[in-house]
């Protein structure tokens, strides 16, 4: 029997690529593990390995071919004994696809221990009427990836004492080339691949800031910073406070943090909550690139340390940042992302794209939502929560974590305390179903808050409207 | 499992059951690779392929009630438990008919039954957690050994030397298989390690050590013999270094350009465990080529059959997202 090979998906979210490349002709034969042909995507050329033994009877597909779709067959596999000669091709294409982005930009620049799956919705958002943008700026499109890099890397030039330190952060250029080019303009000095061996180099960073240093500590996910939360809380955190003041202790620990797709419980959590409880921290989690960067920007200056949690499924995502000279934010301070009347939605990190989608959709059933991005979550900025909720007298709070004891919790907290007397309807939450996180594609999308669900909380708690 | 562990000498069927069992590891997840290829399988999947003798020689080395443990690189450590390859597969693909009920997936599979403990996601995790099932053997007073596998990136752990360290001090019948495969994710062991000779590692615990062809599976065999045995007779743990290779990249979007295809090829061509078998077999005149295909033959079919089970096996019922949490207590 004759086998297809199909064009292979490179990555979780991949969907087309270039076929740059047949290493075979037809009437090679191949053994499995043969290299037969490269594949391209924009960000990585892939090898393709023969999985099965047998001749190439065909080659359907020529090399140069752009956007091969995944799953299309390539080429047609004669199996011994059998006449290469009278293979037919397919009539028809098998149309299995698979679940992801459909943003070609964000699929291929996966490489490695990374799994980027659908990214939240893009909204039409330009930040032109962003107070702090000053008038006459113009904006650059630019990826979050791009955009954390970006602040690293002016940082550094701006500052010797800065460094970043991770699991490969240099040489592999970073497992979701956040850090990429960093080690060409830095040197390995100021570019540091450590063993896995998180809670050392997180102590190690935190010793080196009491030396001065301003360490960027990347977690390549911050699952695996639970290896070193003993050394972000009870070193990082709360020595400025044991030494009456003398140790303070700048440094910055960054990386992915929440859902990824389909990895399971181990390595899909959102530590929102982790490490906005500690005092002696800030917590920052922005949502778009200008954000990124200006946040970023600010919290390697800031002199205590700083836990700065990005979003594994936006590093692909474009936005527009400001194009100015020293794009820094401050940290603590909210953002009102969309103005509205009827109901706040509070929300941060990646929660704020689906918040957003969200009013758009309640807009159109009569309801003016408000989206508040938090951005910074300790500080946490409630005065500007409160003066939403004072005006809407509804509130819904978005979070993709868990809800016990969680981000929500603490929001509707203070909103009780501080503007009782202005709601209309008991606040409702948005947050991941109360279980670990599981793998099955029907599982896990029933686990993880979206659209939808905002969407609902906020009619539920507009009844009336 | 019936045979005694303790066999000393190696029979031709025997070797033939290596042979399968290492043949039966490679088909597997060559399909696996090519069903997350087609999108059946989603998230991470590190693949075990270069490996197979490691674990299929280590296996014959342990009997009933021996347990073990590894992370995330753990389908060709369920199979050689005897593990069900169609529960492998279907959770691989997150469906009912899998190990986890389609809630672990690739790198979270568990069986009592076959006394694997996992499949664990957390670099270096899995190494207190097998010290801890030898510390319920020798709790139990049984003579049970637990094989605790890690990789050579997760020697650098904190977490494994205060392992080690406990192991040694109790006499923990526990025996610590480092699979180097050179490399780290993206980082060779010259690139990550202070002491690459990883096998020194429990010196400083006096737990002795060994370096060990583990792309030899009979040589593999002899080291875990030795490695067991001393576990099991009370003397506490020991370390084996296996030096194997991953042929694939790291997991399946990897496109390895930190080593040289050419660094592949060699070890595929000259060191490849199942060829290496193979040759010894035909030339001691205990196979044929024929006899070897037709073992292929049978293999693919069991995979094949495996395919097609995690193909039909249904998604997880929806009501199963609130399930396994924790368990009822009773009567308290
Ligand atoms: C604590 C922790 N840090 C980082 C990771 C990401 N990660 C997964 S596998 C891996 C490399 C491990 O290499 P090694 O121990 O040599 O095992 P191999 O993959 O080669 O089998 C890394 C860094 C993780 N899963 N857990
Ligand atoms: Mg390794």
């Amino acid at each position: 029997m004759s086998v297809e090979i199909m064009m292979p998906a490179l990555s979780p979210t991949m969907e087309e690529g270039t076929l740059s490349k047949w290493l075979v002709k037809e009437g090679d034969t191949v053994s499995s593990g043969d290299v037969i042909a490269e594949i391209e995507t924009d960000k990585a050329t892939m090898e393709v390995e023969a999985v099965d033994e047998g001749t190439i009877a065909k080659i359907l597909v020529e090399a140069g071919t752009e956007n091969v779709k995944v799953n299309s067959v390539i080429a047609m596999l004669a199996e011994e004994g059998e006449d290469a000669a009278s293979v037919e091709a397919p009539s028809s294409q098998p149309a299995e696809t698979i679940s992801g982005d459909e943003d070609a930009e964000a699929a291929p620049e996966v490489e490695d221990d990374v799994a980027e799956g659908a990214a939240g919705p893009k909204p039409d958002f330009k930040p032109s009427n962003d107070p702090e943008v000053p008038e006459g700026t113009t904006f650059k499109e630019t990826t979050i990836r791009d955009a954390l890099r970006d602040a690293m890397a002016e940082e550094m030039r701006r500052d010797e004492s800065v460094f970043v330190m991770g699991e490969e952060v240099a040489q592999y250029q970073g497992a979701y080339k956040v850090t990429r080019g960093l080690l060409d303009e830095f040197g390995d000095k100021r570019v540091v691949d450590t063993p896995i061996t998180e809670h050392g180099f997180a102590g190690l960073g935190v010793g080196a800031a009491f030396g001065k240093l301003k360490p960027i500590v990347e977690f390549m996910t911050f699952n695996f910073a639970m290896q070193a939360i003993d050394q972000i809380i009870n070193s990082a955190a709360k020595t400025l406070y044991m030494s009456g003041g003398q140790m303070g202790c700048s440094i910055v620990f960054r990386g992915p943090n929440g859902a990824a797709s389909r990895v399971g419980a181990q390595h899909s959590q959102d530590y929102s909550a982790w490490y906005a409880h500690v005092p002696g921290l800030k917590v920052v989690a922005p949502y778009d690139a200008a954000d990124a960067k200006g946040l970023l920007k600010a919290a390697i200056r800031d002199p205590n340390p700083v836990v700065f949690l990005e979003h594994e499924l936006l590093y692909g995502e474009t936005f527009d940042v400001p194009d100015v000279e020293d794009w820094v934010l401050p940290i603590g301070k909210a953002k009102v992302r969309r103005e509205g009347t009827d109901v706040t939605l509070v929300a941060h990190s990646r929660m704020v794209g689906f918040a957003l989608e969200a009013a758009e959709q309640l807009a159109e059933a009569g309801i003016s939502a408000e989206v508040i991005d938090l951005r910074s979550l300790r500080p946490l900025d409630t005065d500007t929560v409160v003066e939403s909720v004072k005006k809407t007298n509804r509130l819904v709070c978005c979070e993709e974590g868990w809800r016990y004891m969680g981000v929500g919790a603490e929001i509707v907290a203070t909103v009780i305390d501080e503007a009782f007397d202005y709601l209309d309807a008991p606040p409702a939450r948005v947050h991941q179903a109360d279980v670990p996180l599981p793998y099955a594609a029907n599982l896990e999308a029933l686990s993880l808050p979206g659209t939808e669900d905002i969407v609902k909380a906020a009619k539920a708690v507009s009844e009336g409207i | 499992m019936s045979k005694s562990p303790r066999e000393a000498k190696i029979t031709t069927d025997q070797k033939l059951k290596f042979y399968k069992d290492m043949l039966l590891i490679r088909r597997f997840e060559e399909k696996a690779g090519q069903l997350y290829g087609r999108g059946l399988i989603a998230g991470f999947c590190h693949l075990y392929i270069g490996q197979e003798a490691v674990v299929v020689g280590m296996q014959d080395c342990i009997g009933d009630g021996d347990q073990v443990v590894t992370g995330y690189r753990d389908h060709g450590h369920m199979l050689a438990c005897g593990m069900d390859p169609d529960g492998v597969m279907a959770e691989l693909t997150g469906r009912e008919g899998g190990y986890s009920r389609g809630k672990g997936g690739s790198m979270h599979m568990f069986s009592r039954e076959k006394n694997f403990f996992g499949g664990h996601g957390i670099v270096g995790a899995q190494v207190p957690i097998g010290t801890g099932l030898a510390f319920s053997n020798k709790y139990k007073e049984t003579d049970r050994v637990c094989l605790t596998y890690f990789g050579d990136g997760a020697t650098n752990q904190g977490q494994v030397y205060e392992a080690f360290n406990m192991a040694s001090l109790w006499k923990l019948p526990v025996v610590y298989v480092i699979e180097n495969n050179m490399y780290a994710m993206g980082t060779s062991v010259e690139r990550h390690a202070s002491e690459t000779e990883l096998f020194k590692r429990g010196i400083s615990f006096e737990i002795e050590g060994m370096e060990v062809d583990g792309m030899d599976v009979m040589k593999v065999r002899e080291a875990g013999m030795k490695a067991v045995e001393h576990a099991r007779s009370g003397k506490g743990p020991m370390i084996l270094e296996m030096k194997t290779y991953r042929y694939r990249g790291h997991s399946m979007s990897d496109p390895a350009k930190y080593r040289k295809r050419e660094e592949v090829d060699d070890i595929r061509s000259h060191h490849d465990p199942i060829e290496g078998l193979k040759k010894q077999l035909i030339a001691a005149g205990e196979a044929s080529e024929d006899d070897l295909k037709a073992i292929d033959k049978d293999i693919k079919a069991v995979v094949a059959k495996s395919v097609d089970f995690a193909q039909e096996s249904p998604l997880p019922d929806p009501k199963e997202l609130w399930t396994d949490v924790l368990i009822e207590a009773e009567g308290v």
